[in-house]
């Protein structure tokens, strides 16, 4: 009852490709947001933190349809990406890939947020007496304090990502081998008759990723404490 | 040279100061805490932007309002160590010191790490220090960048009081041996006198004063700002000779010579002698039989009357010596300006501590 089948496997390794790809693109992005967040004053902060954290509130479908209408072929961003670069998001892995960013998003940024809020700005002030300009001091100083934080997020986001079914089903529907992740395979699973056997090896695997994630995660963590 | 001329508002507070500091001594931006000390170095640093004015240090524009002119403070190449030592916590000792590390014959890290002894903290991690430790380390670090001013906000607030004057030493060789142009805030009088050469006086964001130590504080107008407790005349002095029978030390001055007990001084140090206003007390007429080793003849030049029943009066005995006598005193021996009389000042009564030497005691000559 252990052994898996081409198209479990496939599952998973779509799972892995789609998750990590949403925490590659996410978290540079979410380092700035974060740092926007935390660090500047400006009218329409309220406005940008509600925003990020949409997707924490919106129910996935909902989230799901508005990818569809913007990033469909047909809509406005879509069309773009297709026209401009011949790209494809909308029933692709890379469409599941944002459907998880951006539900993990949230997460990410309120994850190092917290951490720059930790960072001491006197020390930046201190960097940059001794000569290091802006940027030099964000690498040198402010991005390896902020780097557990980011590295919590970045754990917390590839999870989320893994178990994204929502948004990825509405937006980029349940493709076997193109779309359908772990839980999308779970799903397809249950519903087809004697499927039950390998919804449960689907359901094992699920939960070994995720805790394998999380100890990973105490490692490195570990680790960066030790070296910062 | 720093030439500094600024005006800033931050809501009710207004800071005005406008001074120069002599190259390699020690400037001391004294006053109380919220008198705008730490606001006025971090203008320096290019922390904060003043609202007008302008900084020049050695010829170079650093801020100028009407000609637009403010370097970030990454180019100001001005060293900075700050109250709380702001090592970064992420970096050993050694990485902390090579942070901001510019080349300089004179400023080599070896040199550096032998003059500050951080040779045994170099692997260290800053959490592990002890506050002064962490100070000689932010110091390195400020020196390592190569600065032409150095800029020193309260660098004893954060240790151990009696910590402090394990710093102090290596304050001074900054002076004296590498003649570091320094500025240094600072609220303790005793610090002042010891460091600094140059004093500017801040009360409520006001420049109140600005001269030589020793100048500033025989002022009497001032004494409500220089610490009413502490006042007194500060003297410059050279240790002529040294009594080791009694423990006495011969220190020579405008006004003669003053023995102070405590340990023995090299002979030729140039010494800065802090004389408060309540050890010295006035005497018409010759004493004869006392206990007190010094006794200097005098003329009252000034006589300072306040709410309280104390008076304090200078008198001129060759250089300023201040007495701090009540009011009836001053009554009954009918003390009045111009009148001739003796000053007593107790050879146990002087701090030991401000007989360190100043920077004079490097020059020659």
């Amino acid at each position: 009852m252990w052994a898996l089948s081409a198209v479990e496997t496939e599952a998973i390794g779509l799972s892995l490709k789609v998750a990590l790809w949403a925490v590659l693109v996410s978290v540079p992005l979410g380092v700035f947001a974060a740092w926007v967040l935390a660090r500047r004053h400006f009218y329409g902060h309220a406005l940008l933190n509600g925003i990020i954290h949409l997707p924490l509130v919106l129910p996935p479908v909902v989230l799901g349809y508005l990818l569809l209408v913007l990033l469909g072929r047909q809509g406005p961003l879509g069309a773009f990406l297709f026209d401009t670069f011949g790209v494809t998001v909308a029933f692709t892995w890379k469409g599941a890939a944002i459907a998880s960013g951006v539900m993990a998003f949230p997460l990410l940024v309120r994850a190092i947020r917290l951490s720059y809020e930790n960072v001491d700005e006197r020390l930046e002030a201190a960097a940059r007496t001794l000569g290091a300009g802006r940027i030099k001091v964000f690498r040198t100083i402010t991005l390896p304090l902020i780097a557990p934080g980011i590295l919590a997020g970045a754990i917390l986001a590839f999870a989320r990502s893994l178990g994204e079914f929502g948004a990825t089903i509405t937006f980029v529907s349940n493709i076997p081998g193109e779309t359908r992740t772990l839980p999308l395979a779970i799903f397809a699973e249950v519903q087809s008759p004697g499927g039950e056997d390998a919804a449960i090896r689907l359901v094992v695997i699920s939960a070994a990723i995720a805790l394998a994630a999380l100890i990973a995660s105490e490692y490195l963590a570990r680790r960066l404490g030790r070296k910062g | 040279m720093l030439q500094l001329d600024i005006r800033h508002r931050t809501g009710e507070f207004m800071l005005d100061a406008e001074f120069e500091t002599p190259s390699g001594s020690i400037t001391a931006i004294f006053g109380q805490s919220g008198a705008g000390k730490t606001t006025l170095v971090n203008m320096i640093a290019g922390l904060i932007k003043p609202s007008e004015g302008h900084i020049i240090s050695d010829g170079h524009t650093l801020f100028h309002s009407e000609q637009s002119i403010d370097v970030p403070p990454e180019r100001r190449r001005i060293g900075y160590v700050f109250q709380e030592g702001r090592l970064f916590p992420h970096m050993d000792v050694r990485r902390n010191l090579l942070y901001g590390h510019r080349k300089n014959p004179v400023l080599e890290f070896g040199q550096i790490a032998v003059l500050l002894d951080l040779e045994p903290l170099l692997e260290r991690r800053p959490n592990t220090l002890s506050g002064g430790e962490r100070q000689r380390v932010a110091i390195g670090r400020a020196l390592l960048s190569n600065p032409n001013l150095l800029l020193m906000d309260e660098p004893l607030a954060s240790i151990d009081v009696q910590r402090r004057g394990e710093i102090l030493p290596f304050i001074e060789r900054l002076r004296d041996e590498l003649k570091m142009t320094i500025v240094y805030v600072s609220h303790a009088v005793e610090e002042v006198i010891r460091l600094a050469d140059t004093m500017v006086i801040l009360s409520a964001g006001q420049q109140a004063a600005v001269g030589g130590v020793e100048e500033l504080m025989s002022r009497l107008d001032l004494f409500p700002l220089t610490g009413r407790f502490e006042a007194g005349a500060v003297l410059a002095a050279t240790c002529q000779g040294y009594d080791a029978e009694y423990g006495l030390a011969e220190l020579s001055f405008a006004g003669g010579t003053l023995r102070v007990a405590g340990p023995e001084i090299d002979i030729g140090t140039r010494v800065r002698v802090h004389i408060r206003a309540r050890d010295v007390s006035l005497m018409l007429g010759r004493p004869e039989l006392t206990s007190v080793l010094n006794i200097f003849e005098g003329t009252v030049v000034e006589i300072a009357e306040t709410d309280s029943p104390q008076v304090d009066v200078r008198l001129d005995i060759g250089s300023p010596l201040i007495a701090r006598i009540t009011k009836k005193s001053m009554h009954d021996l009918n003390i009045r300006k111009g009148v001739t009389l003796h000053a007593l000042v107790k050879a146990v009564a002087i701090d030991r501590r401000s007989l360190q030497g100043t920077n004079a005691a490097s020059r020659p000559g």
